[in-house]
Formats: structure tokens, sequence, C-alpha cells
């Protein structure tokens, strides 16, 4: 049959070279010990691919001063080191933005597993070097082979050296190129012997260790070993993208079950290798107890480290929840087709393997057709890195509450054990046993048990005031009163831990739902954004803060009350911006950073960045938690796309309304404007080309007219700015406690010659409370009013301007005995350009009304017109009292 | 304004320099101009003018600043000429240190009307013990005060705020130097002169809706006004 490649598979495959492609290519010289000559093998090719007219740069070499090694350094570009204040200290660091600034096609990064100076970017350089490959440089790096991660303790072991710079493996499965730097272990040593190796000073204790025929040779065969693994994965990879069929397992699946203890690392290690030989996926999981959940936080701690290092290594990682191990690994197993289980050998004395029964042992008698490896580990290790905490239990007040119970038991059977059967007042001790169970736990209700029985038998059962019993009936009472209580208390215990654990995990479930409820509400980006500070917050119990960008540039859009992001935490939420992934605190970016960023993704990409920070600096998230974090950020991310989308639509709709404002503009104001400078210009033109015709009367009147056509021009020209401003939303309220009478009168003031003549009856009772407000912009409401009022009605009419005091409120009146306005129209008076159709032509722009509406509606008050009784408008404008917040 | 008497016109626009020149040289004034902030500088040392009228939208230092660095030095009267309306500019430019602010555009009269009220010397018990303004008058020596020859019982609070609007009578005092000169510095509370004002109006005003004397500035203060004798 023909063999069809699986799409999948190409899939990946295709999506792989296509992200090799953008990237930067990685070469490895892979090396076995300090001195085999990595440094040296990297210029000399770096000095080769110059000759070739590549731009070569050295990002960071380390000579140690060695003559051969400068003289190559020498005709090469060196980029400047960054010094990086570690207490007091300036350690040389590479500058990784110097690099990608300079964007040559290779870049020189010595030291691949090197850790830099505390507060640097990375904690490690193969991820400042990883940053480099993603603007697309090549780099040459340096590595040797006891650095990889999988290899440590295989090092440790053969060496006793323990490394503790380590690069995660998958590195070198990524990297394009290695090259092998061998150097027989002999011509190492007498190197070593002539100095020809930089020993550092610190290290040369363990130099005559480390530097054995015996572990030189066994680094080198590592080295040869892991680089010819590589070889062969790319020759399968190779196969299986082109349907050639070969050798290779199908679909292993391994499972590694990991505990708090310290020797999970090397479980987890082992499982890795075991994985690379089966080319198998593998999973780390971490099983916890419904019934008694890890609350110590050095554990919970380790368990977050050991999963995390899984997942450097290449494994799918997760924490399940379950009745006990073996069940939760089994189902889990079955579920996920895992053919092979990893397990840790237990540490516990035999004599509790009895007593409690082994997990290793049911693990294997129930695991059915799925391989159960058991690993050893050293046993002096646990020893002396576990330390059993010893705790005693607080809660004395339980045990003497049991014993109480017990009392006041033994108390009604004394008082009534002549009318009843022994057998009958057992129920008293056994109704004490239920009830301690049920409130006091399980150590309490065993102690009932325990000092019911005796009471019982103490006090009840004849002969009294003995512990003799005379008959052996009873002793099936004990053990059967015994017996219940235990099984009691441990069926109670279990099903409030459980219910417990399945609070804490309803009580996430409902804070996401709530928040993907609240948030469906929210009308704005600022809403939703306070929807999730205040979800999450209360979820993680966490300082919450949301970036997003303005112009390019991340900026701190809304964060928990107490809570400012600082500078620096700004910086973490820009770089996880920048790079789409999570920084700060728990990840490999800036991990001294008090918060932990999350960029907030879409399908459409990145919206912003959530930061989260722990109130105090010691709690850790757990990898559940992480979990429920990603999906709350989730959540988050599509409301604020939501929410931003939302904003720019009304962005363009303010926009388009700008633009139809525009266009109005011009076609209506273009005759409001050329109107009065046709008067001024006439006057201006008929006085300037007088030649003694014109009497001084009609001079007058053309100057009288010219200036008051200059004013209206100039009204006009205020109203237009005014209109723009409030449409812009660029006016800003001075709300101050002013005098309504003041404000009236300032008004009619500036209506000057306009009413001169008209009658106005003011009136505002005496006492008038001040009221908060913008004297400026409400005197302009008034103005405009008082206008159309003085407009549109007869020169002998009385114009009434009255303020009263309602609840929270005040209402000022303004009413004319005009001709009126059509019902009709009694709403649109206060659109824009919007002009009551008249007979006879009143001069106006159809604006100040929809100025004051905007102007009253910043206040938070109201405009409208109403038909008077008798004939005329009212124009009613409600302020409120409370304005001032 | 007496004749001859110097005044320096500081604005960028020409048309309006050579206006206030024909306008305040009709007015038998010497007219010196400047059309920058330094050049304003420059023309104080060098004319020495009487009047300065200065402008807010410089091109090279804002019209506030000149006017605070003139401050430092001089004591010449300012009035501000501007086009910004806010009441903030207005404020900021009184509290600068200007004497007097007009927003353009205006008329000749009303800027006539306003130097001649900055060019008065400042209104004392000593050069003048008895003010007059319409019908309201004020005897500084035995602390009177009648309107329409009726006598009005004011507070001490409100008198001294009367005292202080006649003291600078026809200039434009801010909310913030009303409060500081009355009850101190650091004192904000707009509320309480607010307050004095509604009550000193109700006392002092025929009409307390269209006030005659105790004329607010939208924003920015109270100005007290005066008959104009030397006007039309």
């Amino acid at each position: 049959m023909e063999q069809r490649p699986d799409p999948d598979e190409l899939l990946k495959h295709a999506q792989a070279e296509e992200q090799a492609a953008k990237r930067g290519k990685l070469k490895i010289f892979l090396g076995y010990a300090a001195g085999v000559g990595k440094t040296y093998a990297m210029l000399e090719a770096a000095h080769q691919r110059k000759t070739q007219g590549i731009d070569v740069v050295i990002g960071y070499v380390e000579t140690h001063k060695r003559a051969d090694t400068d003289e190559l350094v020498e005709g090469l570009n060196v980029l400047p080191r960054k010094q990086v204040e570690y207490h007091g200290v300036a350690l040389p660091e590479m500058d990784v933005d110097e690099v990608i600034k300079r964007r040559p096609k290779i870049v020189l990064v010595d030291e691949f597993a090197h850790t830099n100076a505390p507060g640097s970017r990375h904690p490690k350089r193969y991820l400042d070097v990883e940053e480099i490959l993603d603007a697309g440089i090549d780099v040459y790096t340096t590595l040797n082979v006891q650095h990889l991660e999988s290899l440590n303790d295989v090092v440790a072991q053969v060496t006793g050296v323990i490394v503790r710079e380590t690069v995660p493996d998958r590195v070198l499965d990524e990297a394009s190129e290695i090259e092998v730097i061998d150097l027989p272990p002999d011509e190492l040593m007498t190197r070593l012997k002539e100095g020809k190796v930089y020993i550092p000073e610190q290290a040369s204790r363990a130099i005559d260790k480390f530097f054995r025929k015996g572990n030189l040779t066994a680094l080198r065969e590592m080295s040869l070993r892991r680089a010819a693994e590589r070889v062969d994965n790319q020759m399968r990879s190779y196969m299986q993208t082109r349907a050639i069929s070969g050798p290779w397992a199908a679909g292993e699946r391994l499972l590694v079950c990991i505990s708090p203890s310290p020797l999970a690392e090397k479980l987890i290690r082992t499982t890795r290798r075991l994985a690379d030989e089966l080319n198998a996926e593998w999973y780390a999981i971490y099983v916890e107890i419904a019934s008694k959940p890890e609350t110590k936080p050095a554990n919970r701690e380790r368990i977050g480290r050991t999963l995390q290092l899984a997942e450097e290594l290449g494994a799918k990682t997760l924490t399940i929840a379950g009745r006990s191990i073996q069940e939760a690994v089994l189902d889990f197993s079955h579920k996920n087709n895992i053919t092979k289980v990893v397990v840790g050998k237990p540490l516990k004395p035999r004599w509790q393997e009895i007593w409690n029964g082994s997990i290793v042992d049911q693990l294997i008698y129930a695991s059915g057709d799925i391989d159960v490896y058991v690993i050893s580990a050293r046993t002096d290790l646990s020893k002396s890195i576990v330390p059993t905490e010893w705790q005693l239990h607080r809660p004395y007040g339980r045990y003497l509450l049991g014993l109480l119970l017990v009392a006041i038991s033994t108390s009604i059977g004394l008082f009534i054990r002549g009318n009843l059967e022994p057998a009958n007042l057992v129920m008293l001790y056994l109704a004490s046993t239920v009830i301690a169970a049920v409130f006091l736990g399980r150590g309490p209700s065993l102690l009932t048990a325990i000092a019911g029985v005796l009471a019982f038998d103490y006090f009840l059962i004849p002969p009294y005031l003995t512990f003799a019993v005379s008959d052996t009936q009873y002793i099936i009472t004990f053990v059967a009163l015994f017996v219940v209580s235990l099984v009691v208390s441990s069926l109670t215990a279990r099903v409030r831990e459980q219910a417990e654990a399945a609070i804490q995990r309803e009580k996430q479930t409902a804070a996401l739902y709530d928040l993907s409820k609240d948030l469906t509400s929210a009308a704005d980006l600022l809403q939703v954004a306070n929807i999730i500070i205040s979800q999450i917050g209360n979820a993680f119990g966490r300082d919450v803060a949301i970036f997003l960008p303005d112009n390019q540039q991340l900026q701190i859009f809304a964060s928990s009350p107490n809570y400012q992001p600082d500078e620096h935490e700004l910086a973490v939420a820009a770089w996880a911006y920048q790079h789409n992934q999570p920084a700060g605190r728990g990840t490999d970016t800036l991990p001294a950073a008090a918060l932990r960023c999350h960029p907030l993704k879409t399908s459409n990409g990145i919206v912003g960045v959530l930061g989260v920070r722990s109130k105090d600096q010691t709690n850790f998230l757990s990898s559940e938690q992480r979990l429920t974090l990603a999906a709350f950020a989730n959540q988050s991310a599509l409301a604020i796309e939501r929410a931003s989308l939302s904003e720019q639509a009304r962005q363009a709709e303010i926009l388009r309304a700008t633009e139809s404002l525009q266009t109005a503009l011009l076609n209506s104001i273009s005759h409001d404007l050329r109107t009065p400078l046709v008067s001024i210009t006439g006057a201006l033109s008929s006085l300037d080309e007088d030649i003694g015709t014109l009497d001084e009367a009609t001079r007058r009147a053309l100057i009288e007219n010219a200036r008051g056509e200059a004013d209206r021009l100039n009204r006009l020209v205020g109203n237009l700015l005014n209109m723009t401003r409030i449409e812009s939303g660029a006016i800003k309220l001075r709300l101050e406690s002013e005098d309504i009478q003041d404000v009236i009168g300032t008004a009619l003031e500036q209506l000057g010659s306009r009413v001169a003549n008209r009658k106005i009856q003011v009136n505002v009772p005496a006492g008038f409370p001040l009221v908060p407000m913008d004297f400026t912009l409400i005197a302009q409401v008034l103005v405009n009013v008082l206008e159309n009022a003085v407009k549109y009605s007869p020169a002998d009419s009385v114009i009434e301007v009255s303020a009263e005091l309602l609840d929270e409120k005040i209402r000022i009146k303004i009413s004319d005995r005009g001709a009126g306005i059509p019902s009709e129209d009694l709403t649109r008076i206060f659109d824009k350009f919007y002009r009551v159709q008249r007979p006879e032509n009143v001069s106006g722009t159809g604006l100040g009304l929809s100025i004051s509406k905007g102007i009253v509606e910043v206040h938070h008050g109201t405009i409208h017109a109403s038909v008077r009784e008798g004939g005329g408008t009212i124009i009613t404008i409600e302020l409120p009292l409370n304005n001032m917040g | 304004m007496e004749t001859g008497q110097r005044v320096l016109v500081v604005d960028d626009e020409t048309s309006i320099r050579r206006y206030l020149r024909a306008a305040l040289t009709a007015q038998g004034l010497t007219v010196y101009e400047a059309s920058d902030g330094q050049e304003a500088l420059n023309a104080v040392l060098a004319h020495r003018p009487d009047l300065i009228i200065l402008d807010l939208g410089l091109p090279d230092i804002d019209g506030i600043e000149v006017t605070r660095r003139l401050r430092e030095w001089s004591q010449t009267p300012i009035i501000i000429l501007s086009v910004r309306e806010a009441e903030q500019d207005k404020i900021a430019a009184l509290d600068a240190g200007a004497d007097d602010y007009l927003t353009k555009p205006f008329g000749t009269g009303e800027l006539m009307a306003r130097m001649r009220v900055v060019m008065r010397r400042q209104i004392t018990s000593a050069n003048e013990p008895i003010f007059t303004t319409g019908g309201l008058i004020l005897d500084f020596s035995h602390r009177l005060v009648r309107v329409n020859e009726k006598e009005i019982q004011l507070t001490p609070t409100e008198y001294d705020i009367l005292r202080l609007l006649v003291t600078h009578a026809g200039k434009v005092l801010t909310h913030r130097q009303l409060l500081r000169q009355i009850w101190g510095e650091g004192y904000d509370d707009m509320h309480i002169l607010r307050v004095n004002i509604s009550n000193l109006r109700a006392k002092l005003e025929p009409d307390p809706a269209r006030p005659t004397y105790i004329h607010t500035e939208a924003g920015v203060g109270y100005r007290l006004r005066i008959d104009d004798r030397d006007s039309k």
C-alpha cells in the first residue's frame, strides 16, 4: 500500500520551516570540556565567513587572554558590552539591544549556557540568543555537553561535579548546525598541564576531580552520542515528511508522575531520556489528592519548579485532582493512550508501606497493558534534602470538645442507666462520635470513640466503676463502636475535603463565568478594563494592571486601586507586548520583576498586556492557577478587542459627524458669514469713496451699521468656536459654587444693547443657595436663550427669568410672549443649524440653542422647550445640585 | 491720559499695530512698537514707556511670561490685548501682574477707558478721602457708605471688600487677589467670597440682578464700575 504523509505532520513541518526561514540560524560549537578549542574554532569559522564578505561581529567572546585566541579576535568587529550593576560590582554582559540594532548577518556569542548577572533582561544567555535569532540574525555559539539539561544528573553521577548552568535540550534540537569540537582526552590533559586551558579560580579545586581521563572519556562519549542522536532525529524527521517508512516506534506515550520530593527532578530527566530514545511524546503530571491537598508553600513551589523543568525538557505538564494517585494516574493514562508510566521508587519505610499500601504495588497491580517503570533514587540524598517538618496539631480545643461530648453522654447515661439496656446506652456514644466526626474532624472523633468505649465500660457496664467486663458480648459493642467511628470520621473528613476542593474550583469557574458575563455588559474600554481588574484581582487576590498600546507605545491603561506600576514594570509589559510572550515573575524573561505579564492575544493579534502582581512577594501561582489565569487573559483579550473596535467605530462616527458638521458649516454659514461682511465692506467703501455727497447723518448710519454687523460677526465666530469645542469634547468644566443671580446679571450685561430697551423680569428667591456650575458657560447658555427670546417676541412684551429650588436640582425658566414654537419643532430647535421656519427674516445661525444644550449636558443637566399658556415659549433648564461630586 | 505720554504697543500683527498707532497718536500719545517678546523687553528698557499694551500670542515668548519678567523690575502698567477668551488665560495674565485685560476685538473707546483707569493713581484715603461713583459714596475716614444719600450698614468683611474694590476702582481684581487681600494668604474658599459679594450687592445695588456698581468678570473676578468722566 502506498504510504501517504500524515497531513498534520506535513503542516507542522511547514510551519516549522516557515518559522525557521524568518528566524536566524543557530550554529553550536559543541565540546565535551573546557579547553577543547570551541572558541578558537568559532573564531576561525567567523574569519572564514568574513573573507566570503559576510558581515560577522562579536557579540560576546571571552579569550581569557590567550594569545592565539586574542589574535583571532583582531580584525573582527567587537560590539560594546553592557555593564550590569550588581551589589556595587559592574558585571560585563552581552548587549542584546546593541546586537539587534547593529543587525549583522552573524553574531558570535561565547558560552551559551552562561547565567546572566541578576537584573539582566533574561536570566540565561541562551534566552538572549533566542531573542537575537527571533530578530533574524544568525548566531554562532559554544557549548559544553555537560550543560545540557537532560545530561545534568548523569554528568553529576559520572564526574561528581554538579553543573548549575544548564540549557534546555530543545535548543540543541533547534540548532540548524552543530559542530562537534573533538580533542582526544590525552591531548586535552597535556594542554591542561601546559596551562593552555583557562580555569576560573574558584573552580580550580574541582579541576583535579573533573579532568580525569575517565571523566573526560565519558563526557566525550556523551557529546559524540548527543550529536549523533540529533543527526538521527533529523534523518527521521526527513523520512517522516517524505512518507518513507522507518523503524520508529508507533505512538509511544510516556507519563511521569511527580511528587513534591526533590527526587522528582531526576525522574523528569530520566523520563526525558527515555522519551528521546523511544521518540515518544511525554507527559509530566502531579496528582493532587483531594482529601489531603499539599499546603506547605515550599512543597507547592517545588512542584511548580519541577513541572516547569519538565516543560523546558519538552513535556506536556498538568496537575490533576483525584482521590488517589494510582487511580488518577491510570485514569489519565487510559484517556490519553499512555503506554508507559514512570514512577519513583518509594522512600517510605517498609512498615509504612505495608500499613498504608504501596502506591507502586497498586499501580502495577491495576496497570493492565501499561508498562510501569520504577526509578530508584539514592535515599541518603533524600534524607538530607527533605526536612521532615514536625508539625504540632493546632486545634487542641477540638479534642477537648470531643471529651466534653463523652462527658455529656456519660452524665445522660448515668441518669438513665437504670431504665434502659446498656446496648441502647451505647447509642449515646455513637451519636457523640458521629457528631465529632462531622464537626471536629478525624483525630478528635477517634479520641471521642476511644474515650466513649472506656467511659461506657467504666460507668455503664456492670460491674460499674471498673474496666472489668462481666459479659463478653460487650466486646462486640466496643469493637463495633470503634469501627463505626473510624469509618464515619474518615468518610465525613473526605467528603468535607473534597467539597472544599470543589468549592475552590467552583469559585474559579464562577469567577470566569462572572467575568464573561460582566464583560458583555460593559459599555466602553475603561469599564471593560475595570471589570477585568476587579474580577482577576478577586479571583487571585492580586494587584492587576492592564497595559494597552497607544500610538505603538505601550501605556498603563488601568490598574488596581492603590497600585501604580512603576517604570520597570512597564518595561516588562513592553517586552511581553513586543515579543508576544509572557514576561516577568515566574517566566524566563525578567523574572526578578514583581509583576507577571501576559500578552493579551486574539486571533487578530496582540491587543495589550495583562499584569498581575502578588500582594506579598512570596506567593507563587500554582500551575492550575496559571491555567485559570490564562483563561481569564483570553476572555479579557477578546473583551478588550471588542471594546477597542467599538471605540474605533465610535471615533469614526465622531469623525463622520465632524465632517458632516463641516459640510453643513460651509453650506449654511457661508451665507451668515458673508452678510455682515457685505455691510461692513459697503460702509467702508462708501466712506472711502465719498466725494462730499454724504451728509453727516448718512455717514453715522453707515458707521453704526458696520459696527453692529462687526459685532454680529464676532458673536457668530464665537458661537462656531464654542460649537466646535463642544463637538470635540474639548470643553473643560470649571465647576464652582456660583450665585445664580450673578450669572443672570452677567448674561444680561453681555447682551448689552440687544436687551437695552426690553423689559426683563428677574425673579430669584431670597436666600437661594449657590449652585455648582461653570459660570462662563452657563452665562453663555442664558445669553443664547435670552437672545432668542428677545429676537422672537414683540418689543413691548415682558421676558421673565426665574429660578426655583427643587429637591436635588435647580430650575431656571425663561419665558417669553413670542410667536411660540410649533409643537413638532419643540425638540428639534436644539439640533444644529435648525431654525424654525418663519415668514419674516430673523437672522441667526441656528447654533445658539444647540450650544446651550451641549453645555447643559456636560453639566449633567437638561434643557427643553415648551409651549407657554396664553402664547409664547418657555425654555426650562435644570441643573443638578450635587455636581461637585 | 495726558498728551505726550509714551505707550509701547506689542503685537506681532502689523495691521493691529498700525490701527493702534493711528488711534493712539490721534489722542496725542507717543507710540512705540515691538513685534515680539524680546523686542518688547528691550523697548521697555530703551524708551521707558508710561504704559504697555501687550498681546499674549507672541512668536517667541508668551505674553504672560513677558509680563512676569517685566514685573521683576518694572511697575509700568500693562494692558493685555488678546484673542484668547478662556478665563484661565485672563486669570494667569492678571495674576502674573497685568493691570487689565481686553479681549479682541474691542472698540477704541473701551481701550481708552481702560488705559485711563490703569494710569490713574491708586485711590487711597490720603489722596481721595471721599470716593464717589454714581450714587455710591465711600467715606474712608468715617468708614461710611452711602447709596443715594442713604447710609448703608456693612459688616467689616463687606466693608473691606468694597474698600479694596474702590482702591482699585475700574480695575479687575481676580478672585484670588480678593481672597488673599481680605482673608489672607492661602485662603481659597470661593464660596465665602461669593456669599459676601451677593450680600454686598443686595445692600448696595438698586437692582441686584442687574448690578450697576460691582461688576462680575465672568470666571475671573470683580470690578468696581466708575463714571468715566474723561470719556466721550
